[in-house]
């Protein structure tokens, strides 16, 4: 291919240099799209264990008791909120507005760490009140399939501080670029996973 | 260097307008969902019908205009993948829900085998 290359004028070499980037690029996005794919057959099987045993409340309280929706109602926005963010922090990193990109990441890194601290007060509560997830199978799912959920929250708030600082001292680069947009890609999968946590789990687990 | 990196594979037209449609149907979907379950105005499965729906919806919804997998060219690698996890995710659910319920009613105790035949009223 590069021997093909050195006949060609310098701006038809410059424009292949740019399409393989591109074509690397978009491969990069493939792969970390089927990885998300499978965390989405992890989180399933948590969410079959979770409905095998969600009647299997070992004589103690169940979802309607337990549950607190508009808690959860809160979390669930907080969270959309901050997918939206990071729709607009790559709209503002494709016009390298690197200051508004930092800003947008320090806002999802506040909604972030919100959402998990809500997420930790519910859980401490729950705990605090004699429901932890040793009492039954019902609650050992619950806190399983959430905690879960909540684990990969965390992971991408260590990834944000990673990318801030990155932006701050590399710039805008191309590989910043890119692991910018996969990390984008993780935290939209973030939030389409609780969806179905919020709707399935609480929403659903709340009808007596 | 100034060529833009494409965002996904080829992804041309990601707009602001697509996220803020994204953001406000997903904002509709989840209250939607809310007040179906706290209002509780229909009965328990229409409820768990248009709280699936409305789930399966938002899930599109974010799909398309937070992930742009509609913008994808050939050949769909995204999509492809994306079928075969639902289909991976399907087996296990449903699978999972079958044959536990099976065994619930292969191997009930002889109280609940009788409470069983009560409510079925036979015997």
């Amino acid at each position: 291919m590069s021997m093909e290359l050195t006949d060609k004028p310098l701006i038809t070499q410059k424009a292949h240099y740019q399409q393989v980037a591109e074509a690397d690029h978009s491969k990069t996005l493939v792969g970390f799209w089927v990885y998300l794919m499978t965390d989405c057959v992890l989180f399933a099987s948590l969410f079959a264990v979770f409905a095998v045993l969600r009647n299997n409340t070992n004589g103690g309280p169940g979802g309607p008791e337990l549950f607190n929706l508009p808690f959860v109602l809160v979390e669930t926005i907080i969270l959309l909120t901050s997918s939206f963010v990071c729709g607009l922090v790559l709209l503002a990193a494709q016009r390298k507005a690197r200051s508004y990109v930092v800003a947008g990441l320090l806002i999802i890194f506040l909604l972030g760490l919100s959402f998990m601290a809500l997420e930790l007060t519910e859980f401490s509560h729950l705990v605090h009140e004699g429901n932890s997830w040793r009492e039954s199978g019902f609650l050992s799912a619950f806190f399983t399939l959430v905690g879960t959920h909540g684990l990969h929250i965390t992971v991408g708030l260590l990834w944000m501080v990673v990318m801030i600082v990155q932006i701050v001292r590399k710039g805008l680069t191309d590989p910043v670029l890119r692991r910018l947009s996969l990390f984008a890609m993780f935290w939209h999968f973030l939030d389409v996973v609780w969806i179905f946590i919020f709707s399935l789990v609480y929403l659903l687990g709340s009808m007596s | 260097m100034n060529h833009k990196l494409p965002q996904s594979a080829g992804e041309k037209h990601v707009t602001l307008r697509s996220y803020i449609t994204g953001f406000i149907l997903s904002l509709a979907t989840t209250l939607a969902a809310y007040v179906v379950v706290t209002n509780q105005t229909y009965s328990k499965n229409g409820i768990i019908a248009v709280v699936a729906v409305l789930a399966v919806s938002q899930f599109v919804v974010q799909m398309l205009f937070f992930m742009h997998l509609g913008q994808e060219k050939n050949p769909r690698w995204k999509l492809l993948a994306l079928l075969f996890m639902m289909g991976v995710v399907f087996i296990v659910v449903v699978g999972s829900l079958w044959i536990m319920k099976h065994l619930d009613y292969n191997m009930m105790s002889p109280k609940q085998m009788q409470h069983y035949m009560d409510s079925q009223d036979g015997l």
